[in-house]
């Protein structure tokens, strides 16, 4: 692994062949926010909120921080007005999903988003995907999966999977920004839960 | 059959079978591509079957069925060769005179040619309806004259000779060489020097190395590689044999859609023909030089076309795009080195090695050579696939190709390239086909789709309805696009709905800045094109509609058809 110096908001920090922006800023104290990142899990850049200005021999570009990969020379600012703009307008699109959210409220307050500036669609899921990296990465089970495309895209318990393996689990519980995950684990059990698994319903 | 194991032996077999093409036979080749088989070209082509039985003509007559001609508006189409009278919107009632009359008795029967809808002229002949007048048909010109289930038709007009010439003659360097001279530019929408692409690839450490077809041609509109890779798989293949030699690939992929099971069959029949022919597979023509095709099929999503989506679908993954900071071309499918082209770029290939870069690079503009496959549809009397050459201007396609505006109608916008190119308006026709004018333009020729326009389209309602298409067909992975879609969507359906309010224009442009630059992979940046052209040159009927509450093209209905 050889060490690379980039400047990350006009310090220079030192990080290694492989690691992310992200990482690197993280590691020289600079915080950049994320939603869908998680150290123990690949990275994914679906929430786009960690997106940054990355300039390599003088153009400028807006990247996700926690895809990009660090380079020699390479120069990034990670509040500059472009990037706090797309911040705030990704906030303000999540908020109308979840606007009790309390990860998203706090962000909110430091971007300016106006919860209210879409109508309310309260689905509460904002797609970090957490829970289904977690259950396909780590427990490797795939209990849990987002379904459909496009808008209509969301999150599922597979009820044949999740009826086995999710009683004594949960572990994705905790990982969940805004609660969905529980209702849509409630919801499962309550459908289809009692018809596909013999095991009697433990005590809770 | 025998496998050719030699350029000598390649040529040899050639002869054979031209020596035993006799040519004052008649022959009926009736167009067999897509929209003539919507037309009922199969009752037509059972209808010839029959009535050559009837007539006992077995012997004396042979029959085709070819890949698309083209001129889709005017199917089913049947050319009688050796006259090459060509007939149009035949039924099967017109069969047994067509026999009779023309085959037979030599005779045209003039209801079925061409009669010029304004001056009443009338033309014989394929090239002389105006459709096909004046075309450079260079790459879909052949259609007509193969049946893409024969790799012999193929090798009668001189197929796969590209590829000896290339395997023997030349090294893989000097092919590449021809390829960046030609400057060829991929024709699946973002115009990047094929030379470059491949040279990255090769280029790129790793010993296994792929290349791929994308043929996936999923937008609204756009039909080209369809017609093209129908009617003229082994076009394709040789193509991409050829690019596969000069990357240093052995394994190759071509992607399609699972709906378009006469492409799939017209794919399977010439890999497995090309294969026993000693085309593909070991020790191709003996040169040493190895190559395996293998096909996949999407699972019906339009982003599955986006390259990193379908190289992740190859993988077997759910196809969603990641960016790519590390070019596909260096990390592509089991990231490994992965050259990707569309259907129409590979099959330009041959032609770059038989005539060489320098008669290629004669054709087209100071940047964009050769000839474009185009789909014409929309408002326009001759929907179909036009071949024109790099800097034919729109108005020359829409007019002299598209036979114009039907009805009587005037023209209000071309829109190139989809629910993800843009809108220019009538003002700009006179604007040359070209990578790089049309994108300054606001606009991109894309793949090739374009979209004819008259003046009863609503541009708020065209880009509400590319956006409901991509509301469905975007992965939905990345917020900006996912969102992005929802909120754009919703409020130009409020503004067609007659509930615009004011400020509406201004969110929408903030919103499509943030997808623009936002989103994670190029369908998710490029979702915001349409509207943004449309806002460029359109911005009055969106006002129109929000502050007077009125549509100007009388197209939405809660708009009371503009009477307030």
């Amino acid at each position: 692994m050889s060490e690379i110096i980039l400047q990350i908001d006009g310090r220079e920090v030192a990080a290694e062949s492989g690691m992310t922006v992200l990482e690197a800023a993280q590691g020289a104290g600079i915080s950049i926010p994320t939603l869908c990142h998680h150290e123990i899990l690949e990275p994914y850049g679906a929430c786009r909120l960690c997106t940054v200005e990355a300039e390599v021999r003088g153009r400028t570009k807006l990247v996700a921080s926690c895809l990009y990969p660090v380079e020699k020379d390479l120069i990034v600012r990670t509040r500059s007005e472009k990037v706090d703009k797309i911040r705030k307008m990704i906030l303000e699109l999540l908020l109308a999903h979840a606007p009790e959210a309390r990860e998203l409220q706090g962000l909110a307050q430091e971007y300016g988003a106006d919860k209210n500036r879409f109508e309310k669609e309260p689905s509460f899921c904002i797609h970090c995907g957490l829970c289904v990296r977690y259950c396909a990465e780590v427990k490797k089970k795939h209990a849990i999966e987002f379904v459909d495309k496009g808008t209509k895209r969301e999150i599922s318990f597979i009820p044949e999977i999740a009826s086995k393996e999710c009683w004594n689990c949960k572990e994705c519980f905790p990982l969940c920004p805004t609660e969905a995950l529980q209702a849509a684990f409630v919801l499962t059990k309550e459908l289809a839960f009692f018809s596909l698994s013999s095991e009697p319903v433990p005590a809770e | 059959m025998a496998r050719i194991n030699s350029v000598a032996e390649l040529e040899e077999l050639r002869k054979g079978i031209l020596s035993k093409i006799e040519p004052d036979k008649p022959c009926i080749a009736i167009c067999a591509g897509i929209a003539c088989l919507g037309l009922g070209n199969d009752r037509v082509i059972s209808a010839f079957e029959e009535e050559i039985r009837k007539q006992s003509l077995e012997t004396k007559v042979d029959i085709r069925a070819t890949g698309c001609h083209g001129f889709c508006e005017k199917g089913p189409i049947v050319v009688i060769y050796p006259e090459e009278i060509c007939y149009l919107e035949v039924t099967p009632e017109d069969v047994p005179e067509i026999i009779t009359q023309t085959v037979v008795g030599k005779k045209v029967i003039d209801r079925l040619i061409y009669t010029d809808p304004n001056t009443g002229a009338k033309a014989v002949h394929q090239f002389e309806i105006p459709f096909y007048k004046n075309q450079s048909r260079l790459l879909i010109g052949n259609n007509p004259k193969i049946n893409p289930k024969s790799i012999e038709d193929y090798l009668a007009i001189g197929g796969y000779s590209a590829l000896a010439k290339a395997l023997f003659a030349m090294n893989p360097e000097q092919v590449l060489e021809e390829i960046k001279k030609a400057n060829l530019r991929g024709r699946g929408g973002g115009g990047f020097p094929a030379g470059s692409k491949w040279e990255t690839t090769r280029n790129a450490p790793g010993e296994e190395k792929y290349v791929i077809v994308n043929a996936h041609e999923g937008e609204p509109g756009a039909f080209m590689d369809r017609a093209l890779f129908t009617g003229n798989p082994h076009l394709v293949l040789e193509g991409l044999i050829i690019g596969a030699y000069t990357i240093g690939s052995h394994q190759g992929f071509i992607y399609t859609r699972h709906d378009t099971p006469q492409l799939r069959e017209n794919i399977d029949i010439a890999l497995s023909e090309a294969k026993e022919y000693g085309l593909l597979g070991k020790n191709i023509l003996g040169s040493g030089f190895n190559f395996n095709v293998e096909v996949h099929l999407d699972v019906g999503i339009f982003v599955s076309g986006e390259s990193s989506a379908l190289m992740r679908s190859i993988e077997g993954k759910a196809p969603e795009p990641r960016p790519k900071y590390i070019r596909t071309s260096v990390s592509g499918i089991w990231n490994k080195p992965s050259n990707l082209n569309n259907v129409e770029t590979w099959a330009n290939v041959p032609q770059i090695i038989n005539n060489g870069s320098k008669w290629y690079s004669s054709i087209g503009t100071e940047r964009s050579k050769g000839t474009k496959l185009i789909s014409l549809s929309g408002n326009i009397c001759n929907t179909g696939v036009v071949e024109v050459p790099m800097g034919t201007s729109l108005k020359e396609i829409i007019y002299n190709f598209g036979g114009g505006i039907p009805n009587g109608k005037k023209l209000k916008a071309v829109h190139f390239g989809g629910p993800m190119g843009g809108s220019i308006p009538e003002s700009l026709i006179d604007s040359p086909l070209d990578f790089d004018v049309l994108s300054k333009l606001g606009t991109s020729l894309g793949a090739g789709d374009m979209l004819v326009l008259d003046e009863d389209n609503c541009m708020v309602e065209v880009a509400r309805y590319f956006l409901d298409f991509l509301s469905g067909e975007s992965c939905g992975k990345c917020v900006p696009c996912r969102e992005g879609i929802r909120q754009m969507l919703k409020i130009l359906t409020d503004i067609t709905d007659g509930k615009g309010k004011e400020g509406d224009i201004e969110l929408l442009e903030e919103i499509a800045g943030v997808v623009g630059e936002a989103a994670l992979c190029s369908l998710g940046r490029s979702v915001p094109k349409p509207l943004l052209s449309m806002l460029k040159y359109f911005r009055d009927e969106y006002e129109a509609h929000i502050k007077d509450k009125r549509c100007p093209a009388l197209f939405c209905k809660e708009l009371k058809k503009g009477e307030l």
